[in-house]
């Protein structure tokens, strides 16, 4: 069995893209199926330059229809597959993510996501957030991690890949241009070194015996003849997302006690955001910072009890709602006056969420 | 360059090909390897080649934040192009360092910043040095306007990027510490208001 | 006890009488199938693709493991699992909607990269499942939901010519072939060769089966042979249009 890279933890220096293929060795994912977009681009870079020293493999598609399609293949010839994506390329992979969906596949799709709608830039946003929690002709059941340092990327990174074959849903790491160009120090590690158990992957296809004869032929479908078919397939998916729904749900909070003033982001957002709650905590303003790690499932409860202790909420993300539309869903019914900070396609500084903040409470107080 | 919190946000900004993002890549991993902080992030257009390339850099001691911040401690902007594009990170306590022969027109220079100086980069790069040395010069004028990290770390650091073909021709090495010592000199001349290239210093201050 | 007609081995009994029409040239091509993975003795190790159309129809039709996918994405789902574990022998079943139009360019490149894979068109000139509408192969002047005049080619262009294509860009150790079911022994033995092909390794099989679609064609048994036997040959021409230097000699027209 082939190993990863460092042997015991490692303080490194790196790019996300190349974090992520690193991540992807310690988890001892075997297989990458990729088609180039940027941002992601380096992550196939690192991952093959990676993968003949530790017997993995590649595939460079025709698109990303294809290349989301041959990761189902991967996860369901028994493989840890995983394919990364970006954009107008995050578009097209929700075609084979929907079957993923459907058919509860344990396929692992890293996002870096760029500026939209269209071509857009090959910079960041965080305007794939609808995209990838509810992509596709289906329900958004799917798990989506949101990260924003590179220690997240790395770590989550080895957890998508236990979290699909644990749960048998479609795992997304939502992550972004600027994470995947950026570098920050990190520590990466060899997950069974530390003790982290590895959740091995099963074949669908091609177990042993003659199908029919020693054992009833796997037969794969996501074609249903008639609707009442169909409610009883979904009905199940149902019951498994919400049963798992509390296990997988995870969040980050700070201050949330009793707020003038909460402030909700996700992803490399999240930094500033969290940046700017402290100073303005130094000042001794009462503010809170929320952050969903996961944006599906939504860790509703924990931020509806958040909300409920705060007189407004702002929801700050480099999108025009995204985010929002998701908290708005898991707030229903609670009186909380929301306002937004909604910079589609570029970066938010702690500054202009330290200004705008001030303003609120200053307006809050009058 | 002391800076609030211990932390310094460092824009560099040239033509694609002046080779900023190594610039802010060394410096990055300098820092990195004294055991600092560092965030480095890119900025770039569709443009795989040309157009203006923006790095930004951050280096402090405590673990750092947001990637994007509204002003810079320091600007470095290599050409006229990159001057416009980056003046919106000058704020008044903000040192802007650029070209001399960077075109900019007078009602273009960000006259908020704390201090505007120009250096001879390209000039001294091409007469003396090697157009090619010409981002390690850049790097030694900005280790000398914010002592983020030092000459000797940056010099390691050079080592671990360039060492493999320091080994194949010592001379380059050479160059590059010659590089990196001529962008010293140069900022601490303008700095010190030398007579040649304090011009921005007395027009703008 | 009543004498059944011979059925395939590598069928599943429990789901026939199969679901495809009367008349319809899937349940030959099926069975020459059958036959071929019977002759080879490899329903252990085959793992069989199905594409949208009619083609979706045979999700449960072998007691072999199956996967059914989307319009035109079963070439690449096929790939990903050779790719992931090459000692699977991968079929990949589809129509002439799936192949050559949404999925043209799967079909295409994995031609061109020689993926170890076989792939198995059904030609019958029409989306079918869809209720006759004009495809990539429909003949020029047929008639279709989409063409109710006819197929101009002026405005539509002509039929494609699949396994030409296909020959044109795959490198050597391909093997490409255009059957029919009107020839049922000729026909299992293309799938044969080109199961064989990718079991030796050698690299992409290809083989597009001329069949019947009387529901559509809105065809008597003796028009469905007639356009079958005549018309359809006189743009897609049966037999074998590559074949491995390694393979004992081609097969006749």
């Amino acid at each position: 069995m082939a190993g990863v890279p460092v042997p015991g933890d490692k303080r490194v220096f790196m790019t996300g893209n190349e974090v992520v293929a690193y991540a992807a060795v310690a988890a001892r994912a075997d297989i990458m199926y990729g088609y180039p977009i940027t941002p992601q681009n380096e992550v196939m870079h690192y991952w093959t330059r990676l993968a003949p020293k530790y017997e993995k493999r590649f595939l460079q598609t025709e698109d990303e229809l294809s290349a989301g399609f041959t990761t189902i293949g991967g996860v369901m010839a028994g493989r840890k597959a995983f394919t990364a994506t970006a954009g107008p390329g995050n578009v097209l992979m929700q075609e084979p993510m929907a079957m993923a969906e459907m058919m509860r596949l344990p396929v692992v799709v890293v996002i870096m996501q760029r500026g939209g709608p269209s071509t857009a830039t090959v910079i960041y946003s965080q305007q794939e957030v609808i995209l990838t929690t509810f992509g596709g002709n289906g329900e958004g059941f799917r798990i989506v991690y949101s990260t924003a340092t590179h220690q997240e990327l790395y770590d989550y990174t080895i957890k998508a890949f236990n979290t699909a074959w644990r749960y048998r849903f479609p795992v997304f790491l939502l992550a972004d241009g600027y994470q995947a160009k950026m570098r920050e120090p990190l520590t990466i590690y060899d997950p069974l070194e530390r003790g982290i158990e590895l959740i091995a992957p099963e074949a669908y296809l091609g177990r042993p015996g003659t199908p029919g004869v020693d054992r009833p032929p796997g037969h794969f479908r996501n074609t249903y003849s008639t609707e009442e078919e169909l409610y009883e397939v979904l009905q199940g998916h149902v019951r498994e997302y919400e049963r798992i729904w509390r296990e997988v749900e995870e969040y980050e909070s700070l201050g949330t006690e009793d707020t003038d003033l909460l402030i909700i982001a996700h992803g490399v957002v999240a930094r500033a955001a969290k940046q700017a709650v402290e100073y303005l905590r130094g000042e001794g303003l009462k503010v809170g910072y929320f952050r969903p790690v996961t944006l599906r499932p939504m860790p509703v409860d924990a931020l509806r009890e958040a909300v409920s202790r705060t007189k407004r909420f702002m929801v700050v993300e480099s999108a025009y709602g995204q985010l929002s539309k998701l908290v708005r869903d898991a707030l229903y019914g609670l009186a909380v006056e929301m306002v937004p900070l909604y910079k589609p396609g570029v970066g938010v500084t702690p500054e202009e969420i330290m200004a705008r903040s001030r303003e609120l409470i200053v307006k809050g107080e009058s | 360059m002391k800076t609030k919190n211990g932390l310094t946000k460092i824009v560099i900004a040239g033509e694609g090909g002046q080779g900023v993002q190594a610039v802010a890549e060394i410096l990055a991993e300098a820092a990195y390897e004294e055991g600092r902080q560092a965030l480095y992030i890119p900025n770039f257009g569709v443009e795989q080649r040309g157009g203006v390339s923006v790095a930004f850099l951050q280096i402090g001691d405590r673990s750092i934040g947001a990637p994007k911040f509204e002003t810079a401690d320091i600007v470095v902007a290599l050409s006229g192009r990159a001057l416009l594009r980056t003046r919106q990170y000058v704020g008044p306590q903000t040192t802007l360092i650029y070209d001399d022969l960077a075109e900019v027109k007078d009602e273009e220079m960000p006259r908020q910043a704390a201090q505007i100086l120009s250096i001879p980069a390209v000039e001294t790069s091409k007469k003396e040095l090697h157009p090619r040395v010409f981002n390690v010069m850049i790097l030694g004028a900005v280790i000398a306007a914010t002592g983020v990290v030092t000459l000797d770390d940056a010099k390691k650091a050079l080592e671990i990027r360039l060492g493999h073909k320091f080994e194949q021709d010592p001379k380059l090495r050479e160059l590059n510490y010659r590089a990196l010592e001529r962008g010293v000199e140069l900022l601490e001349q303008v700095m010190r208001g030398g007579k040649e290239h304090s011009g921005a210093l007395r027009a703008y201050h | 006890m009543a004498v059944q007609p011979a059925m395939p081995r590598s069928w599943r009994r429990e789901s026939k009488p199969h679901k495809f029409c009367p008349g319809c040239g899937h349940g030959i091509a099926l069975k020459a199938l059958g036959q071929a993975i019977d002759e080879l003795g490899i329903q252990d190790r085959v793992v069989f693709g199905c594409d949208i159309g009619c083609s979706l129809l045979t999700w449960d039709f072998f007691n072999v493991d199956t996967v059914q996918t989307h319009h035109g994405r079963t070439t690449p789902v096929m790939t990903g699992i050779k790719r992931a574990n090459p000692n699977l022998i991968c079929i990949a079943y589809m129509g002439d909607g799936g192949g050559y139009a949404i999925g043209a360019q799967h079909l295409v490149n994995a031609a061109g990269r020689n993926e170890k894979i076989t792939v198995i068109l059904v030609n019958n000139t029409q989306y079918a499942m869809t209720g006759g509408q004009m495809a990539p192969t429909t003949l020029p002047g047929q008639k279709t939901e989409t063409t109710p005049y006819g197929r101009d080619v002026e405005l539509t262009g002509f039929p494609t010519q699949g396994p030409e294509m296909v020959a044109a860009i795959t490198p050597e150790g391909a093997y490409v072939a255009r059957g029919t079911v009107s020839k049922i022994r000729q026909l299992q033995k293309m799938y044969v060769r080109a199961l064989l092909n990718q079991i030796e390794g050698r690299g992409f099989s290809f083989v597009e089966t001329l069949a019947t679609c009387p529901t559509n064609w809105r065809t008597n048994a003796e028009k469905t042979w007639a356009f079958l036997e005549k018309q359809m040959p006189e743009y897609f021409r049966v037999g074998e249009l590559k074949v491995p230097l390694t393979t004992e000699g081609a097969e006749e027209a």
